[in-house]
């Protein structure tokens, strides 16, 4: 199977969850918190010809204030936890976090150190975690499609049953 | 060449060197303390012998002393000449050169900030690596310092340069981009539309790198050497595997120095093209940068189809390379003629666009003095008028064994550097075509087994410019790993580029640089 049909069936299976939830499109904001920038390269792939995430329905915005999900990178280094808890508390509720690549995860190969803060969840909640260093755009699709599912959890709990 | 220097050099300076010692094209000075800044101007301006890199390490246990290395590089000839000071740890200052070498300030703010080393007369002595909210005595690189301290955050203000006047007002930008960028903060001050003064400020990246290759073993430090700047991972580990392998004094195979030429000129060929992209996009013209982007994605995949990985990570080991690409020759060479034929169309059309041209001439000029006194280097420098590459300067891997041109354009300008860019893509193919066409029969990886007790410098040319490591290994163990990303030398060169130019034009400008943030930080 080539690229462009793996990414094409989990697209529309991605879309269809989309429209279910959101009605019509999920906004992401990406916030690098001291990874080495292969995770960006990704990231920007996701929005090439090939890959074209926004045909089904995935937004990159430009503020946290705009965004459904936050999708965080590097192992949150000492200078960055501030500016990503800003950033978190920026964005409205119900929110994702979505944790990419192995930093993200865990700390990764940069580990917990003076500089080096040992992955996202220490720092803000997180709903899904996407391995890989870096994760391929595949990849960052399906994260995406399991958060997705995780909110649907998330509205249902906050739901007050007659 | 080495010798004749060093004697030059003791005939000018008789007395204030106090030993030399030189090892393959290394050559290590030691020279007086008091003497450091005379010897270096003497040797940066009268000799025109650039600076290319600083560096301290800690042998207190060993010899009692700090030592602060100033690394020179002749181009003309393949040497390094390495000036050392030893420092005494118990009054840790000596003489900033930063008043006669301006490439010298962050390298002396780096150390004065890691070792606490004070360079005595910087101009500017503000912190540089460590935030506000350090405390005051701490220093991470010193050998009594343990990785895992997480030191408490204190009250402190960073100070930025302040420009008055009527009208003029400040724009503060980041950390956190609107595009999928690196954090780095960005404060513009403007009057209207022109730029009069950006103070970039940087390191939020900061994951003590540095720190971590004195805490992991050998072969994963090659593994952390590809993640220090994840666009240029092949240029990082060939640069961090030639230094440890010139320690070891051994020669790697013939096919594993050709296929590491593939991996590094592949990694060229996908940051050239994402670049000429982001140059597209910045000027709005979403359907050049679609294009642009289409075949970098195909280099991408391409990458995964022949090493496993779309960063070509996991490649590189220290005596050769990991996996062999032999039988992928011809999908390689088909791809990359199909690419070769797609691209020169693609610059043929960019290139005949008149908006688009209008935007990126005389933008973001970088003059050639500026460049040189900053020591700009990589295709930023070469489009300033600066004929300088590693591949062919202090060649390495298998490149004396090939014919390719280092484009050089005038003007220093986005145009010039888009087109620097474009003609190195070709040069690349051409390089790949060369490589896989001769490739030697062979082993690709010999066993080296504990590596002896040394010091050497290991470099490449990657995507953005000169990469340089010095690594230092006692007992099979590495105690000090210098790195110098290319995006250090060309970071300050910035703020010079925008001057004048509009705040709408900053993004193309940056683009242009095309600077890495986590290898400036690390």
């Amino acid at each position: 199977m080539t690229v462009e049909d793996e990414v094409e069936i989990m697209g529309q299976r991605l879309n269809s969850r989309i429209k279910n939830i959101f009605g019509r499109s999920l906004h992401i904001r990406e916030v690098d918190a001291g990874s080495c920038n292969a995770c960006e390269v990704e990231v920007n792939s996701l929005s090439n010809p090939i890959y074209d995430i926004e045909r089904f329905g995935i937004h990159i915005v430009a503020s946290p204030r705009h965004a459904d999900m936050l999708l965080v990178t590097g192992p949150v280094t000492r200078n960055m936890e501030l500016a990503l808890l800003k950033t978190y508390n920026a964005t409205p509720s119900p929110k994702l976090v979505a944790a990419m690549g192995s930093c993200a995860c865990n700390g990764g190969i940069f580990g917990d150190t003076y500089a080096s803060g040992g992955g996202v969840d220490k720092f803000i909640p997180v709903d899904v975690y996407i391995p890989g260093c870096p994760p391929r755009p595949q990849a960052v699709i399906f994260g995406i499609m399991v958060a997705i599912d995780k909110l649907a959890q998330k509205i249902k709990k906050t739901e007050v049953n007659p | 060449m080495n010798r004749e220097f060093t004697e030059a050099l003791k005939n000018e300076f008789g007395t204030n060197i106090l030993d030399a010692v030189t090892s393959r094209n290394e050559t290590y000075l030691t020279v007086k303390k008091e003497a450091n800044v005379k010897i270096c101007d003497h040797i940066y301006h009268h000799l025109d012998i650039p600076l290319i890199s600083i560096f301290a390490t800690d042998e207190r246990k060993k010899d009692g002393c700090f030592k602060v290395h100033y690394v020179f590089s002749i181009g003309k000839g393949d040497a390094f000449v390495i000036i050392k000071i030893n420092i005494d740890g118990k009054s840790p200052r000596y003489n900033s050169i930063t008043h006669k070498i301006a490439a010298a300030n962050w390298y002396e703010r780096e150390i004065q900030d890691m070792f606490g080393l004070l360079p005595v007369g910087h101009p500017d002595p503000r912190r540089l690596v460590h935030f506000e909210d350090w405390p005051d005595g701490v220093y991470p690189l010193r050998k009594d310092f343990d990785i895992k301290t997480k030191p408490p955050r204190v009250e402190g203000e960073y100070v930025y340069r302040r420009v008055e006047g009527e009208g003029v007002y400040e724009i503060p930008v980041g950390p956190v981009h609107a595009g999928v960028i690196e954090p780095g903060h960005f404060r513009f001050s403007v009057a209207g539309e022109p730029i009069i003064n950006l103070e970039i400020r940087h390191f939020y990246t900061h994951k003590g790198v540095e720190k971590l290759f004195e805490n992991i073993s050998l072969d994963k430090a090659v593994f952390l050497a590809e993640r220090i700047s994840g666009d240029n991972s092949a240029a990082h580990a060939v640069a961090f595997c030639q230094a440890v392998e010139r320690i070891a004094g051994i020669d790697i195979p013939a096919r594993a120095k050709y296929i590491r030429v593939v991996l590094l000129e592949l990694e060229r060929v996908y940051n050239h093209l994402g670049d000429i992209a982001g140059i597209a996009t910045d000027v709005a013209f979403a359907m050049g940068a679609a294009h642009a982007n289409r075949l970098k994605e195909e280099i991408l995949q391409l990458n995964e189809k022949v090493t496993g990985s779309r960063m070509l990570r996991g490649m590189n080991a220290i005596g050769g390379v990991r996996r062999d690409i032999g039988d992928k020759k011809d999908e390689i060479l088909l791809k990359l003629s199909e690419i070769q034929h797609d691209f020169r169309e693609l610059i043929e059309y960019l290139m005949a666009i008149p908006s688009l041209v209008d935007r990126i001439e005389t933008t973001g000029r970088i003059y050639n003095d500026t460049a040189k006194g900053l020591h700009v280097v990589g295709p930023a420098a070469r489009a300033s008028g600066i004929d300088r590459d590693m591949r062919r300067d202090h060649a390495y891997a298998a490149y004396p064994e090939f014919n390719f041109k280092v484009p050089v354009q005038k003007a220093g300008d986005v145009n010039a550097r888009t087109l620097v860019r474009a003609d190195e893509v070709c040069e690349s193919i051409g390089l790949i075509e060369q490589a896989l066409w001769s490739l030697p029969d062979g082993d690709i990886k010999i066993n080296i087994g504990e590596i002896p007790d040394g010091y050497a410098l290991g470099y490449t040319e990657a995507p953005r410019g000169e990469t340089l490591y010095w690594v230092m290994i006692e007992n099979n163990r590495i105690v000090r790993c210098k790195v110098r990303d290319p995006s250090f030398c060309n970071w300050l060169a910035i703020e010079y580029a925008v001057l004048d130019n509009i705040v709408p034009d900053f993004p193309i400008v940056n683009k242009s640089l095309s600077l890495s943030y986590s290898g400036n930080d690390m």
